[in-house]
């Protein structure tokens, strides 16, 4: 793969005795949407932790947006955008002082936060919401708003951590489609899911059991690997051997 | 089905929170021993509903009945003959598997033993982690113990609320398993789920959105609903072959739908001209076949129809 | 089968404090530490007053009046100073206050003794910038050089029951009025919405256990822990602060438990409004424990207060508390004494319990 966006080499969390993350390596293409699936407790949440830049590795090596995650955790965190289904946006703000208060934080201009907010208010169709509280939007808007706002500052990498938990099922293709936009125009999509048929949306998909991981390829080659119609199947028969059920 | 065979009756039920409408005029029939599935996203009004058949809420209109016990008149005896579940985790995370379990037995005056065939498979797999915190434990387990602590007084009625969210696969399809195999033992059961491919794991589903019940059925009979042509389109470049269907010629709808897209097509569309519009701009491998349409192709088409 | 369902309950809660070792500490140390606070660093007592001394004329009179000043602990003697230099004294902080004896003192002092009329035998000069200090010191001092005179029209103040003023007498009753209400309110309000938070209170409110039993088993175990500090905080008064325990420690302890009642009806009450638990604590601490620190005489005198605050004082369950306890355990008066306060308390117990019960219902809204 010519220049990878993200690539890790033998990364390993341990916590005490308990190795959560167990040499794990791969590499992340730019501008591909790269599905991370894994059931509870594989250890799928530590290892984007690492990627993030929120928590340090143990052992190994890696670059994520030219950045070292051993070294440069503060410079990966301003490279990459993170969306997560729990936290996201405050509720007691408007949408227009949510994009307003990101820009900031990301040290946009007043004028290029400007311009995006234009630019997400229309492509979302919420120009007339834009002094809505985000607490009053419905959750598929939240999602949506959610995911313009973590590529507000045209991250090369953006983060998704289960985004469509929760969310009716046209709401959800939208919210894909924004990914697809987004992978598109050049951004790579890192995104974690339950829902497996989003898997079957994915460039690639990795799946960790028991904190590695077990399988990683485009969701036509891995179901032709394992002989199955679904990538429901591929993760159910990679997931049933897993001994950390826990 | 006679009112007398009904183990949960939901008739015109209607809560409001302020402006907000939670739920508006539901009324549906769950047969007793049946597995009924509510299906639908977060804010279609099924937390309120479960509370509303729990007692713990008092409905702006409409009626509602377990085993034939008035929700308004007859909470005490219906809360005795419900095992609830709801959707966040209820269970006390600083206590262990044990204690919650020995806590809630107590609660309702009985012995785990008691109850042994009932719980005795579920509880089998997480006996192993007895001393471990139930916060500690993951989803899937976390799951398994609150259905063992909701099933520990022997209830007629089941009412779980989103018991798989935030669970893997996997354990989903486990918990499925149990109920099922609990429904084989009489207990009739009333589950949500915002998961589509789970529906086909109930005996009926209704479909919900936005406080409403859009439609009730056998999961196969809900995905008869779907009149009219349905095509699976797949290709390289999933996106730009979206894009490029959306803005052919006849196409009423398309949206991605797993691996393929599912198009809907509208008047005057033809499959040959399609594909040789799409060659025209560049997707000369594209694959378009009949499908058939599935519970989540009803349910966009209803929600379209709101 | 119902009791074994209720002890089941309160083994629960028991677990729930005993798995969060934080908090346990903090309610278990939380007395402790300010029993200490108050009574050492916080206090607002007689303690080491620097006194100079002007006398025009060093009579066996007057030298005996000073030496009962430097053999006071409470104040330290400066020496003697030039009448002039009384004003640059004080300012420079040399000494708090000046003992200004009259030139013909042991004249004065004999007539008061025979109880002739005569004018002022000793003038206090006080720096009054710490206004505590310097009111209780002058009344001290007062008392010193006086205390030898019997009679007379000698304009004395006598301190009773605390004369050194000490401020953890009175600080013992206030940390217990503030202790319990902070643990019995704030820690049921809490645990309860808790449980509301987490969710599961939907399933113990399905469950056929009625919900005042279960708001009742919440409240044992912090019932116990506040007997706990009951007993420790005087006791550490006692054995630390060396404030004596006079009275009646039956009659002490029956008020402190309705007192507890009235605390944990609070926190109930309160956990019906907050359905959040930082909501809980923020009502318990602003709602609950500014007035309760304020208005209740713990940190300033009453009387003291203007007239508007007075009156809100009244409503402040803990000053009435404090004022009887006062009563009980510093003046050691009987029980009867303080049949007012008990029966306003009693009185503010009913409201509250009624008001939460009427509040608390079996349902989520």
């Amino acid at each position: 793969m010519n220049d990878p966006i993200l690539s890790v080499r033998e990364l390993s969390k341990k916590f005490g005795g308990f190795t959560a993350v167990d040499r794990i390596s791969f590499d992340v293409a730019r501008g591909e949407i790269f599905g991370f699936l894994g059931a509870n407790g594989a250890g799928k949440t530590t290892a984007m932790r690492m990627l993030c830049g929120l928590s340090y590795p143990t052992s190994g090596s890696g670059t994520v947006a030219g950045c070292d995650v051993m070294r440069e955790s503060e410079r990966i965190k301003r490279r990459i955008g993170y969306m997560s289904q729990r936290f996201s946006l405050y509720d007691d703000l408007t949408v227009l002082e949510n994009i307003r208060l990101y820009g900031g934080i990301y040290g946009l201009s007043r004028r290029r936060i400007l311009r995006r907010a234009v630019e997400i208010l229309r492509r979302l169709d919420f120009r007339s919401e834009s002094r809505t509280l985000v607490g009053a939007l419905p959750l598929g808007w939240k999602q949506k708003l959610a995911f313009s706002v973590a590529t507000l500052h045209r991250p090369e990498l953006v983060f998704l951590d289960e985004p469509t938990g929760g969310v009716d099922p046209i709401t959800r293709r939208q919210f894909w489609e924004l990914i697809y936009e987004a992978a598109a125009g050049g951004t790579t999509v890192f995104v974690t899911t339950h829902y497996m048929d989003e898997a079957e949306y994915c460039s690639r998909v990795s799946v960790m059991v028991d904190g590695r991981i077990r399988a990683l390829g485009t969701p036509a080659a891995l179901k032709k690997q394992y002989a199955v119609a679904t990538m429901d199947e591929v993760f159910r028969t990679l997931a049933r051997g897993a001994k950390r059920s826990e | 089905m006679e009112r007398s065979d009904c183990a949960i009756e939901v008739s015109g039920l209607t809560k409001r929170y302020g402006a907000l409408t939670a739920l508006d005029g539901v009324s549906f029939r769950v047969g007793r021993g049946e597995l009924f599935g509510l299906i639908g996203p977060d804010g279609a009004g099924k937390t309120t509903l479960f509370r509303l058949i729990a007692t713990l809420l008092t409905p702006d209109a409409g009626t509602a009945s377990v085993d034939g016990f008035d929700i308004g008149r007859d909470a005490r005896r219906i809360r005795a003959r419900v095992g609830y579940m709801p959707g966040r985790f209820s269970l006390y995370p600083d206590l262990s598997v044990g204690e919650n379990l020995d806590f809630f037995a107590s609660l309702f005056g009985v012995r785990i033993a008691d109850h042994s065939d009932l719980i005795a498979p579920i509880y089998r797999q997480i006996e192993p982690f007895r001393r471990r915190r139930a916060g500690k434990l993951s989803g899937g387990m976390k799951q398994k113990l609150a259905l063992c602590c909701a099933l520990i007084h022997r209830p007629s009625v089941l009412l779980l609320d989103e018991p798989t969210t935030g669970v893997d696969a996997v354990s989903r399809s486990e918990f499925w398993d149990m109920l099922s195999e609990l429904r084989t033992k009489g207990i009739s059961m009333l589950v949500s789920t915002p998961y589509m491919d789970e529906a086909q794991r109930c005996g009926r589903i209704a479909l919900c959105d936005k406080g409403r019940v859009l439609a009730v059925d056998t999961p196969a009979g809900t995905a008869a609903r779907f009149d009219g042509a349905l095509y699976a389109l797949s290709g390289p470049d999933m996106y730009g072959l979206l894009l490029a269907a959306r803005a052919a010629h006849g196409v009423r709808e398309c949206y991605p739908f797993g691996a393929v897209h599912h198009l809907i097509p509208g008047r005057g569309f033809s499959a040959e001209r399609f594909v040789a519009e799409l060659a025209g701009k560049g997707f000369r491998n594209a694959e378009l076949r009949p499908a058939e349409a599935g519970i989540e192709d009803v349910f966009i088409r209803l929600m379209r129809h709101e | 089968m119902i009791m074994r369902g209720f002890m089941s309950f309160v083994r629960k809660e028991t677990l729930h404090i005993l798995r969060d070792p934080r908090t346990m500490l903090i309610v278990l140390l939380m007395p402790v530490i300010q029993v200490l606070l108050f009574g050492f660093a916080m206090s607002t007592e007689v303690t080491d007053v620097r006194v100079a001394v002007v006398a025009p004329h060093r009579t066996e009179g007057v030298r005996q009046a000073v030496r009962r000043i430097a053999a006071n602990p409470c104040f330290t003697l400066r020496g003697y100073v030039d009448g002039t230099q009384i004003d640059a004294v004080l300012r420079s902080g040399e000494a708090d206050a000046v003992a200004v004896f009259a030139a013909d003192y042991d004249r004065r002092m004999n007539a008061l003794e025979l109880g002739e009329a005569a004018g002022e035998a000793v003038q206090l000069v006080f720096d009054a910038s710490n206004t505590n200090t310097a009111s209780a010191g002058a009344g001290y001092l007062q008392s010193v050089l006086t205390a030898d005179v019997r009679s007379g029209p000698l304009p004395e103040t006598r301190l009773l029951y605390n004369p050194q003023m000490k401020s953890s007498y009175n600080f013992v009753p206030g940390i217990m009025g503030m202790i319990f209400m902070l643990i019995c309110a704030m820690m049921t309000s809490v645990s309860i919405v808790r449980e509301k938070e987490t969710g599961t209170m939907e399933v113990l409110l399905v469950s056929p256990v009625r919900p005042l039993r279960i708001v009742a088993a919440k409240m044992v175990p912090y019932f116990l822990l506040s007997c706990f500090n009951l007993a420790t905080i005087p006791l550490l008064a006692r054995c630390v602060l060396e404030v004596p325990l006079s009275g009646n420690l039956a009659g002490i302890a029956c008020l402190s438990l309705l007192y507890l009642l009235l605390a944990l009806a609070f926190g109930l009450l309160i956990s019906t409004f907050a359905d959040k638990q930082a909501t809980a604590l923020l009502i318990s601490g602003m709602l609950l424990l500014m007035p309760v620190v304020m208005l209740s005489g713990l940190a300033f005198p009453i009387e003291n207060m203007p007239r508007i605050l007075r009156v809100v004082s009244c409503a402040v369950p803990t000053r009435w508390y404090i004022e009887a306890v006062r009563k009980l355990m510093i003046e050691g008066l009987p029980f009867a004494a303080v049949m007012k306060e008990v029966a306003i308390l009693a009185a503010m117990t009913a409201v509250l319990t009624a008001a939460a019960i009427r509040k608390f219902n079996d349902k989520l809204e």
